[in-house]
């Protein structure tokens, strides 16, 4: 039998304040009955003494001192779970949202989960053939990875992250396509962006295979706080008892951040960077961290979190936090999507921390790291001869900033450029690379080794390839500036 | 005994009330699962305690048990090879234990007590010993032998010995016998409190250079064995991969790397590679000098400050063997974000960012147990302090990069630029320094080169001059200036490339000798002074690039490996065939 507790000592919008409570444990899970009979739910977030501090995820809206019981439930914050949780839609915790009744559930897992050893870890190696050059070759996804996509309001985020998952699912081996499966976690979006994903997601026939976790921007704010950790806690049962490789795409990290910061004042802490708790950094790495694989599991947990930078800035606090936790981080760029290119990512500040032990030989190909670093190189020359270009004028370059400049375009325009539709195996898209770097003079490689120049640089047939003359690169160049 | 329950609890942060028990710092059990605590701070009121595990499920009045020592850690044979978590449980028992998530509460002894020991005793009975001396050594790893010395508080004459054989960790090798007639039993583990620096006879001055093979620092911003430097940049820009490349190729006998609040998959790595990677000098793994300290970022926060004290410690304690130990820490930054999160849940007045005031000194409580020593058994030791910094928008005004800049004496500061252009180690030739180098003068011209320090100042101020002539050339374009110009940027170009860049992943560039680097500053300025005399006779520098001999120069890094200096020959001669043409 347990005890209810009448009345409240106070009420500070999420919490709530108890008095003269007995034998309740640091984060355990309340429940709140409301006059009308209907529930909330909250958890412990402070004791002292007797005195309980409880923050209720659905608010406090219509909560007064004296119209509600409390009671204990002698946990933490758990989910129920089972393999049918597949094709289901929830609410932030967890509670089955789509009208299909209630889930028949095998076990409950505490949804803050435990800190993986990282002597279980097993390091990730297995590429993910997302069928997008800038990704693949540039900034190659790896099989329990987390790779956040960082966005701006207005850029198409979600749709790069749907062509992922579309893609990824094609690539892999026909037999094990039953092992894979989607984690979405929506935290604060817009019910069209929840819309959009369900819609794309069925498109892509992979419906049953997807478990949603919602949240939207007029749910319960403090519930956003739970939503990534339930989908996570999903994702890890799916990946560890059923052996299923698992994709989580969370959206949006920003408005879960924000989420935080509210709670965090209402608690009266004492605020970091741009009011932002100062453990924010901590509480992010317990949801980033969770992706991985375990040793002697089957499956894999691969995270994608899509993070919209306030402002377009790199530096605030939520994207520098994630940089800092996330195994690289692919940057969207404003500049590419207004001159109409998709997926407008940029490739220079984007990067993938685990591709250089996932790529080469046994991975994608030999030349695949000569490659890369060749292109970052090259590309970064471009942006240094465009910013002399918009000093001096295009003209006054030397030839060789000339073929940068042409370079830069062809390699905007055809290899980051390649539509939402597109899906390019890794030899066309290392092909394509080689064929752009030939349009750069010999010498002007300096990444790679003569060897590996011998066999890809074609400069001929580059320049057949795109359908321009040699000269060209440069003269009609300058015609262009005069 | 007085029955000590919890009254409150915030996070990792609770109290007890009314108590007299604790001593501040003092190591504490919390609640039923005996949680390790630190006692942080104390009125006659309340005893405030930072728990280092999760909280979840922790209720009032669960009981506080002291343990009369302030934090601690067993020192012994078996830590080499392994990976510990921040307050020194090892994560390989913890993984066969619970499983591959570790559990609040989880157990596990520093020192495998269970397993023998190959113990040969150093002493004979009537011996005087005193604190430091050393009484039995343990082949602990094929490449280190373990020193076991007298603890502090210990000491007199020997009055039994055990047998010279395998032991198992708690066995006692020695008696002593002390001035009272007090018999000190010593096994092959001591304990000591963490934040205590261990006692040495003196500090000495740091004159040898910690070797890393990687050519900007070696080169350009050295550090000594027992100095202490910190690698700022923000992300992405190559910590972790610097750190790791120290790790595995610098020349000290003991590596402790404490991954602090960083991720798990770099940890996972880093035992991956460490232990397929081979010394070159021994031909044994290099896990076999390598101790590993994870405290990743989801793990208590409080352990996190717990980790680097822990790392430290086993630095001095392998030092004080007479060993030269390196210790990396990957972040401080993380470090000093737990000291923060910690000090807001105690409710101090924060200082700048938010930070405790307290951030100052701790660093530099850090920092300061670098350094080369003499030890209490008149051995030399020393241990080498590298810290990675993350700044917060990789912005190095912020409070630890400035405080930390404040206590060490080489910045190695990486460059997101670089990293863009995947030019690794992303080092900023512009911004870093090392005041390491006129210490060092006398040994590179004695063990390297005598013009060594001579061309690694001819490339400084060559770099210099480039950053400058750079400023006019975002403005006008390189084609208009004059051709002596001209040749600095293109050498500058080929000291970039060629030289500062650096290959982790190629077998002849990952680890470069220092005579190595030595010849190729050497042919590379060879060539910038040939080339001067002939731009001076006003032939134009255009006939030079035309030559190839720059890009020739720039791949000679994956030509000429390690072991075959002659091969340099070469590269004069290639030289002097491209430019005789042009004379």
């Amino acid at each position: 039998m347990k005890l209810q507790y009448m009345h409240l000592k106070e009420v500070n919008d999420p919490l709530i304040f108890l008095e003269g409570v007995k034998d309740v444990g640091f984060n355990e899970v309340v429940e709140i009955e409301m006059a009308d009979g209907s529930m909330r739910h909250g958890q412990v977030i402070e004791i002292k003494g007797d005195s309980v501090g409880i923050q209720v995820f659905e608010g406090t809206e219509g909560i007064s001192l004296e119209n509600t019981k409390t009671s204990f439930k002698g946990r933490s914050m758990h989910v129920g779970l089972s393999k049918e949780v597949l094709g289901r839609i929830f609410s932030g915790t967890g509670e089955p949202i789509d009208g299909l009744g209630p889930l028949f559930i095998d076990e409950y897992r505490d949804i803050n989960g435990l800190p993986l050893n990282p002597v279980s870890r097993v390091y990730p190696r297995n590429y993910i053939n997302t069928g997008i050059s800038s990704i693949d070759a540039l900034t190659t996804l790896i099989r329990g990875q987390k790779l956040p996509i960082f966005s701006g309001a207005g850029m198409p985020h979600d749709e790069l992250a749907m062509q992922i998952v579309r893609q990824a699912r094609i690539a892999e081996d026909a037999g094990e396509s039953d092992k894979f499966g989607v984690v979405f976690a929506a935290m604060g979006v817009k019910n069209d962006v929840a819309d959009f994903f369900k819609r794309s997601l069925e498109e892509a026939g992979v419906l049953d295979r997807v478990v949603m976790y919602l949240n939207l921007s007029n749910d319960p704010v403090i519930e956003r706080i739970l939503t990534p950790r339930t989908a996570l806690t999903t994702a890890e049962y799916l990946a560890y008892e059923h052996d299923m490789h698992i994709l989580v795409i969370m959206t949006d990290i920003t408005f879960y951040s924000e989420a935080l910061r509210e709670f965090s004042s209402s608690k009266g802490e004492i605020p970091g960077r741009k009011g932002f708790p100062g453990y924010l950094y901590s509480d992010l790495a317990s949801l980033f961290e969770r992706a991985g694989i375990v040793k002697g599991k089957g499956g894999s947990v691969t995270q994608i979190p899509i993070l919209s930078m306030p402002n377009d800035d790199i530096t605030h606090p939520i994207p520098d936090l994630t940089g800092y936790i996330t195994e690289g981080q692919i940057v969207l760029s404003r500049d590419l999507h207004q001159k109409g290119l998709y997926p407008p990512i940029a490739t220079l500040p984007s990067l993938s921390r685990l591709m250089k032990d996932g790529i080469g030989s046994g991975y994608t190909r030999d030349d695949h790291k000569a490659l890369t670093d060749q292109l970052f190189s090259s590309y970064s020359h471009v942006q240094e001869a465009r910013s002399l270009a918009s000093v001096i004028g295009e003209d006054e370059l030397s030839d060789t900033d000339k073929k940068y400049i042409r370079f830069g375009e062809f390699f905007e325009n055809n290899f980051v450029n390649q539509g939402p539709e597109v899906n390019r195996s890794i030899e066309d898209t290392l092909d394509l690379g080689w064929a752009l770097l030939s349009l750069l003079p010999r010498e002007e490689l300096d990444r790679v080794d003569s060897e590996v120049l011998d066999e890809f640089y074609n400069s001929q047939e580059a320049y057949e390839r795109f359908n321009i003359k040699e000269k060209s690169l440069v003269r009609e160049l300058g015609q262009k500036g005069e | 005994m007085q029955n000590d329950t919890i009254h409150s609890i915030n996070g990792p942060v609770i109290t007890v009330k009314d108590t007299d028990t604790f001593a501040l710092m003092e190591m504490v059990y919390v609640g039923e699962d005996r949680l390790l605590g630190e006692v942080v701070s104390m009125t006659r009121e309340a005893t405030v305690i930072q728990v280092y595990e999760s909280t979840s499920g922790l209720k009032p009045g669960e009981p506080v048990t002291s343990s009369g020592e302030s934090m601690s850690i067993d020192l012994g044979p078996g830590i080499l090879k392994n990976i510990f978590d921040g307050i020194g449980r090892p994560l390989r028992d913890i993984a066969e234990a619970t499983g591959a998530f570790i559990t609040a509460g989880s157990q596990g002894n520093t020192i495998d007590e269970n397993k023998l020991w190959p113990v040969r005793i150093k002493v004979s009975k009537n011996d005087t010993l005193k604190h430091g001396d050393v009484y039995a050594t343990v082949q602990e790893t094929d490449l280190i032998e373990h020193r076991l010395m007298v603890p502090r508080g210990k000491g007199g004459k020997v009055v039994y010995t055990a047998d010279d054989g395998d032991h198992k960790a708690r066995t006692t090798m020695v008696k002593l016998e002390d001035r009272d007639g007090f018999v000190h039993e010593l096994s092959l583990i001591q304990r000591w409190p963490i934040k205590t620096a261990r006692p040495v006879t003196k500090r000495l001055d740091t004159a040898k250079p910690l070797v890393t093979g990687q050519r900007v620092i070696d080169t350009l911003f050295p550090i000594t064995k027992g100095g202490a430097a910190a690698i700022p940049g923000g992300f992405g820009s190559g910590k972790t991969m610097t750190q790791h490349q120290l790790a595995k190729w610098c020349d000290a006998d003991i590596i402790v790397f404490v991954g602090c609040g960083e991720r798990g998959n770099e940890m996972t790595q880093a035992l991956e590679e460490f232990s397929e990677l081979i010394d070159p000098k021994s031909g044994k793994p290099l896990t076999d000098r390598t101790v590993l300290i994870a405290n990743t970022s989801n793990m208590p926060v409080a352990a996190r400050e717990a980790s680097i004290y822990t790392g430290v410690t086993i630095a001095e304690y392998y030092r004080d063997m007479g060993y030269h130990v390196a210790m990396m820490a990957d972040s401080t930054s993380r470090w000093a974000e737990a000291l923060r999160e910690i000090s807001g849940r105690l409710e101090e007045m924060p200082a700048e960012e938010g930070f405790p005031p307290y951030l100052s000194s701790r660093l530099s409580q850090f920092y300061e147990r670098a350094g080369y020593y003499e030890t209490l058994n008149h051995k030399t030791g020393s241990i080498t302090i590298v810290g990675a910094v993350s700044p917060q928008g990789a912005d190095f005004s912020e409070p630890v990069t400035q405080n930390t800049k404040r206590f060490i004496h080489a910045f190695w500061a990486l460059d997101k630029q670089l990293a863009y252009e995947r030019h690794y180690p992303a080092v900023n030739w512009n911004e870093s320094y090392s005041e390491y180098v006129n210490q060092l003068s006398n040994w590179y011209s004695e063990n390297v080169d005598e013009e060594f320090l001579d061309h690694r100042q001819q490339i400084v101020k060559l770099l210099n001059e480039e950053n400058k002539l750079q400023e006019i050339v975002k403005l006008i374009g390189s084609s208009l200036l004059p051709d002596d110009q001209k040749l600095i940027l293109e050498i500058s170009k080929l000291i970039r490339k060629g030289f500062l860049q650096q290959n982790a992943f190629h077998d002849f560039d990952s680890y470069v000798t220092l005579e190595k680097q030595m010849k190729m500053m050497d042919v590379i300025l060879y060539l910038y002074h040939e080339a001067d005399k002939i731009v001076d006779r006003g032939i134009a520098f255009r006939l030079i690039t035309q030559t190839d001999i720059f890009n020739k120069l720039t791949k000679m890094k994956y030509e000429i490996p390690n072991d075959d200096m002659d091969m340099f020959d070469d590269y004069y001669d290639l030289v002097d065939n491209a430019l005789s043409d042009i004379k």
